[in-house]
């Protein structure tokens, strides 16, 4: 990837509502340029979507995330992409990575409530053909998500005037 | 019987006390402006700091832990820890071609501004003059005076971008100029001088034996060019006391930790004032440059992209809004022009501050060529740019 889309990607990564406008302007390039860089990124799926993150904390209607650890059995000549894609398919799985270690699978799984969750662990994922194990970890506080601490952490400590 | 009191004499009031040099340095302009903006409660964007937005980076931080965890608590050499004056030479060297002899040319100080001071109360005479650029650096003038010389200033323009032109230097100097303070890339203008330009200037130094404090401090910030030392210069290394420090260019201002090098008995000089006041700078401090100067290298090129794309938002911001300014190569001040508006710049600083919550310092706080001008740092985040621009701009309509 060249050089341009590099730091575009990193710009709107800080802030995905920044204007092609502002974009160049920053990078002293032509807009034009910015914005067909950035159409072309989303055509081959560089940018995927632009996201907000969310404090949950400060939201009433909190949601119950859990990360689970889950051990399978690989399928013959696919490893562990079919049972993989077979659990990333569930609305409620937020994210499924492949891990080295003492498990495979670490799987987010996003919920209304507890219950919810241990239904779906219990109901859907734990029954799946070549899933030998779960362990469910429940996430009780995000301090810090994306790169972004959530308390305020982040205040401008300097003085207003200095020489 | 009664006993009489014992009388006590009464004292003087205690101005009288100060001494004559203090006493007649007038109050520092952007210190009242300071006061106006923290009384003023309500909320303010300020562009009035000058220094970084980032925190120290956290490998820098950590080695300073490590240091204090390890019990590195004790003095260190009076001239600082010789693994930090080896990188401060070794980094000299390599980003600005200029040689030190870690040993006994080069001195760690408390911040830049300690090793100005140092290098001015070195070398004055009471009666000397000493040339100082402006606008600049607030301090140059009052610590000139307070080591008992004269500050002369040389005023610069927009116009030429804010470099000192050999002709001006040549109309300050008289038989009484001894030194000549540099400070490119300059605070508060964003002025830079390249090779070209400093050699007529090395060619007046060397003709009126003058000798140079060249203040460095922001020498890595600046945005496509590269900083040429003025001790680089053909025959200008021995004249040249070089001071610089940690402060800009990886976010330490408040570890004030900076550095002085030159000739060994320049150093020697200042090292003898170093030793009897302030004995060495922080340890911890030390231990901290040294990792800065070791691996943090990376991370400074990450902020200064970071202070590019910001300064080219505020400079574009600035002449939409329909403030004339010039482009600021180095450091991290836009410094556009209000002439246009017919005030003075503390009008407009007070004005702007008290009706469109935007602070930035009135330029002539900086001295000669100031006036007229605002001093606007861009160390802030894209979203608070674009508030103070959009305010600045909202200001002007109404004028």
């Amino acid at each position: 990837m060249d050089a341009l889309k590099l730091k575009i990607l990193e710009i709107l990564k800080e802030d995905a509502r920044r204007s092609a406008e502002l974009i160049a302007t920053m990078l002293g390039t032509a807009e034009a340029e910015v914005a067909r860089a950035i159409k072309e990124m989303e055509a081959e799926k560089v940018i995927v979507k632009y996201a907000t993150v969310v404090n949950g904390s400060k939201v009433d209607d909190e949601k119950v995330t859990a990360l689970i650890e889950v051990q399978i059995t690989p399928e013959r000549g696919r490893g562990f992409d079919a049972i993989a894609e077979r659990i990333y398919l569930y609305p409620e799985v937020k994210s499924v990575y492949l891990m080295s270690g003492a498990y495979d699978l670490l799987v987010e799984i996003e919920g209304k409530t507890l219950k919810e969750v241990a239904s779906f662990v219990s109901n859907k994922l734990s029954p799946i053909d070549r899933v030998l194990s779960t362990k469910t970890n429940f996430i009780l506080k995000k301090y810090k998500q994306d790169g972004i601490i959530f308390e305020d952490q982040e205040d401008d400590h300097r003085l207003l005037v200095s020489p | 019987m009664i006993k009489e009191e014992p009388t006590v004499r009464q004292a003087k009031s205690m101005k009288e006390y100060l001494a004559p040099a203090v006493r007649s340095i007038p109050p520092s302009g952007i210190r009242k402006f300071f006061d106006l903006v923290s009384n003023s409660k309500e909320d303010i964007i300020s562009l009035g700091v000058g220094e970084p937005d980032f925190s120290t980076p956290w490998h820098v931080r950590e080695a300073a832990v490590r240091s204090l965890e390890q019990g590195k608590t004790k003095y260190s050499p009076n001239s600082g820890i010789p693994e930090l004056r080896e990188a401060i030479a070794e980094y000299l060297h390599n980003s600005f071609q200029v040689t030190y002899e870690p040993s006994d040319e080069v001195l760690v100080t408390v911040g830049g501004s300690e090793a100005i001071d140092l290098a001015l109360r070195a070398l004055i005479t009471p009666g000397d003059e000493i040339l100082i650029p402006e606008p600049c650096y607030i301090s140059y003038s009052p610590i000139t005076s307070i080591s008992g010389g004269k500050a002369v200033g040389i005023e610069t323009f927009a116009k030429d971008q804010f470099k000192l032109t050999e002709q001006s230097l040549r109309a300050a100097i008289t038989p009484k100029s001894k030194i000549l303070i540099l400070c490119y890339p300059s605070n508060p203008t964003g002025g830079i001088m390249t090779y070209e330009d400093w050699l007529p200037i090395a060619r007046v130094v060397e003709e009126h034996d003058l000798i140079v404090i060249s203040d460095e401090i922001y020498a890595e910030l600046t945005y496509g060019y590269k900083h040429v030392s003025f001790a680089s210069m053909p025959g200008m290394k021995d004249r040249t006391i070089l001071v610089s420090g940690f402060s800009k260019a990886f976010a330490m201002t408040g570890w004030r930790m900076g550095y002085a090098c030159g000739h060994s008995e320049l150093i020697s000089a200042m090292l003898k004032i170093h030793q009897y006041t302030v004995m060495c700078a922080p340890v911890m401090g030390q231990v901290a440059a040294h990792e800065a100067l070791k691996h943090g290298l990376e991370e400074k090129d990450r902020m200064m992209e970071s202070y590019n794309q910001r300064r080219r938002l505020v400079v574009k911001g600035f002449r939409e809004v329909g403030l004339e300014c010039h482009e600021p190569q180095g450091a991290f001040y836009a410094f556009p022009s209000i002439v246009a508006t017919g005030m003075t710049s503390e009008q407009f600083a007070e004005r702007l501050l008290y009706e469109a919550k935007v602070a930035a310092v009135p330029g002539h706080v900086f001295g000669l060529g100031g006036e007229g001008f605002l001093r606007c740092s861009y160390a802030y985040s894209v979203s608070q740019l674009n508030e103070a621009l959009e305010r600045i701009g909202q200001f002007l309509k109404k004028l």
